[in-house]
């Protein structure tokens, strides 16, 4: 095939060998650890005898190859799980049980996943209108003292760590002034008002720090695009300059933006980690938290997967938007 | 193409030169340089303050009112300068410097095992079979779409938590993030061996490692600073927030991010346990990342002036200087 659907074809298959590989990486490192998974699964006060136990119900003596199987079958077309009597069905995409609460990995992101989302989609909404509109801003008042002002604004905020700005937002909003309550989940299905009004801090530590990468590169690409001819020819015309900044400088910016935006939503994700643990959020990010403490093996490798699956997720929509945006990008 | 023509000592000389026109790049250094001054020095620093980062004072928390510090300012006096810590009563002034060491410590040995990895697999690929680029290129790919704080957090659930915590995770951090740096060096080094130096050399029937070394190295040297620069105070950030998660550095090695912790239950009491450690992280990522950019623009004038393009400022000093080069 070729054209536009076979590219987007091919890139969806690319996305998906991308996965696999990314689920044989972390099966290898977190299932053939130095660490002794049975060890680890049976706690630090288990008898060697209990441990060889365990080590016999992971199947742990099955060579590496047969046990990534299994739990490539257990994503793809779930699995049985016989916990003592009783045998429980763990239905696609099964990631296994949790060693702490036998609970299947699978509910549990199923019950996370919401909160996270609503996090992370939020957020983009802000970052990227605060971003984008800073980044123009200064490009239109470029070379004046309020763009020289923008721009330490926007590098003090790539210099602030997530954490930092939510703990400073949460004591002066939340502590000091007391302007919005100490946020709570509450779901959107129960009360989209009430969701949003909670979410508000949240939404505003990940998007500010953010937003910084994204003002800084809506400029640079915005005044590269402002010294090229076609701008001259726009101007020798007669065109304004608030048309020439606001819609045919922002056009240079806008496939940057979505590569960056693809980019950032690891980073992002890794920042929502941090947001749910300090406003008490109970998303994925507090989760995998919570998990690697106790070193819950099936949880930790399930999050990363779904992480790793939004990731993935994310750049290949992007480069389908890229190449709807910029219709020189070849497709291959 | 980049300037590879241009001898290494000059382009040393004019880097330097480059770097000293810019003021905020200067200022940057300079923060850099006492940061560094104090985490080496943090063992002489606190013993002018007679005090140790380690130490508890119980006599100096108030536990019946949960373990606030006893005093004004956070119980800061003549004896602990900074205060000291709610409930354990620990000096506030010598976690702070020895938590400096960690910061800088971990993120500089993280940087290093990245720019290794990267440069090693970079120009392995770039120089490699066709299998052998593919390879890479592919695992490349997968790495970089991991994300790192995501990954770091994950990878240091399984470690055996007997290994000392600074270098683990410096170790984490590092064998995760080497991703754009080997994209970046293979990127360079394809382009560089196409240039006739190279080729003369590979036809004097010089070997793929000498090759690499006396030919290509040079050549990837400036991006490779440029992104490594850049990587520091991504790799504190990072090493900030593992250990105010709880999973990084952990008590009773001190770190800023762990510091940070508890810190919102005790901003009213002792609002300097938040206020030092949060300060002391963003003047050291501020500085970091102003002189990485910095070095960027003395690297590569002709970005800088790029965007300096049409701004209508004075831009002729800069632009004939980044045209002459």
């Amino acid at each position: 095939m070729s054209g536009f659907p076979g590219f987007v074809l091919r890139r969806a298959v690319g996305a998906v060998v991308t996965l696999l590989a990314i689920s044989v990486i972390v099966y290898v490192v977190f299932y053939v650890t130095p660490g002794n998974v049975a060890q680890i699964t049976c706690g630090p006060r288990c008898s060697p005898e209990q441990v060889d136990q365990v080590a016999r119900q992971l199947n742990l003596d099955d060579p590496l190859f047969l046990r990534y199987w299994h739990f490539l079958q257990g994503l793809v077309a779930g699995q049985d799980y016989s916990t003592g009597t009783s045998v429980q069905h763990c239905s696609a995409p099964c990631f296994g049980l949790s060693y702490q609460s036998d609970q299947q990995v699978t509910q549990l992101i199923w019950t996370k996943l919401p909160v996270s989302l609503s996090l992370v989609s939020g957020a983009m909404v802000l970052w990227l209108l605060l971003g984008v509109g800073t980044g123009v801003l200064s490009a239109w008042r470029r070379g004046r003292f309020s763009e020289r002002v923008l721009t330490g604004v926007t590098l003090a905020g790539t210099a602030t760590p997530v954490f930092v700005i939510g703990l400073v937002l949460m004591i002066v909003v939340c502590g000091e002034l007391r302007l919005l309550p100490f946020p709570q989940y509450v779901a959107l299905t129960d009360d989209p008002e009430q969701w949003a009004w909670n979410l508000l801090l949240p939404w505003l530590s990940l998007a500010l720090i953010e937003a910084a990468a994204f003002a800084r590169l809506t400029r640079a690409s915005m005044l590269e695009t402002l010294a090229e001819d076609h701008i001259r020819t726009f101007r020798a015309y007669g065109v304004g300059e608030r048309s020439i900044v606001g819609r045919h400088a922002l056009r240079g910016a806008f496939a940057p933006v979505i590569a960056l935006n693809a980019n950032n939503v690891g980073s992002a994700i890794g920042g929502a980690v941090l947001t749910e643990t300090l406003f008490g959020l109970p998303g994925i990010g507090q989760e995998l938290v919570h998990a690697v403490n106790v070193v819950d093996l099936p949880v930790v490798v399930g999050m990363v997967l779904v992480i790793g699956f939004f990731v993935v997720l994310a750049n290949a929509v992007a480069d389908v938007l890229y190449a709807v945006a910029d219709r020189r990008v070849v497709l291959t | 193409m980049t300037d590879t023509s241009v001898p290494a000592a000059s382009g040393v000389r004019q880097f330097w030169r480059r770097l000293r026109t810019q003021r905020a790049a200067l200022v940057a250094a300079g923060v850099v340089a006492l940061l560094v001054l104090v985490a080496l020095a943090a063992p002489l620093l606190t013993a002018v303050e007679g005090q140790d980062s380690t130490t508890y004072h119980p006599s100096l928390v108030d536990s019946a009112r949960g373990g606030v510090p006893i005093g004004s300012l956070g119980g800061a006096n003549a004896d602990h300068w900074f205060g000291v810590e709610p409930q354990t009563g620990r000096d506030l002034f010598a976690r702070l410097v020895y938590g400096a060491r960690v910061s800088l410590g971990v993120a500089l040995a993280a940087t290093v095992v990245q720019v290794t990895i990267g440069v090693t697999l970079g120009v392995a690929a770039a120089l490699g079979k066709r299998w052998v680029d593919q390879l890479l290129s592919r695992f490349t790919d997968i790495i970089v779409a991991m994300p790192l704080m995501i990954m770091s957090l994950a990878l240091l659930a399984i470690v055996p938590s007997s290994f000392p915590r600074p270098v683990l995770v410096a170790l984490v951090v590092g064998l995760i993030g080497w991703g754009n740096i080997a994209r970046i060096v293979r990127a360079q080094t394809l382009t560089l061996k196409e240039l006739d130096h190279v080729l003369a050399a590979r036809l004097s029937g010089w070997g793929t490692w000498s090759i690499a070394r006396r030919e290509l190295l040079p050549g990837i040297a400036a991006p490779v600073i440029t992104y490594a620069a850049l990587l520091v105070p991504t790799n504190i950030t990072v090493e900030a927030a593992l250990s105010f998660l709880g999973v990084g550095v952990k008590p009773p090695t001190p770190s800023w991010g762990q510091m940070l912790t508890a810190a919102d239950v005790w901003y009213q009491a002792a609002p300097q346990y938040l206020l030092l450690p949060a300060g002391a992280l963003f003047v050291t990522v501020l500085a970091l990342t102003v002189l990485g950019d910095g070095v960027r623009t003395a690297l590569d004038p002709r970005a800088a002036s790029r965007l300096r393009i049409g701004t209508g400022r004075k831009r002729e000093s800069k632009t004939t200087e980044g045209g002459a080069a």
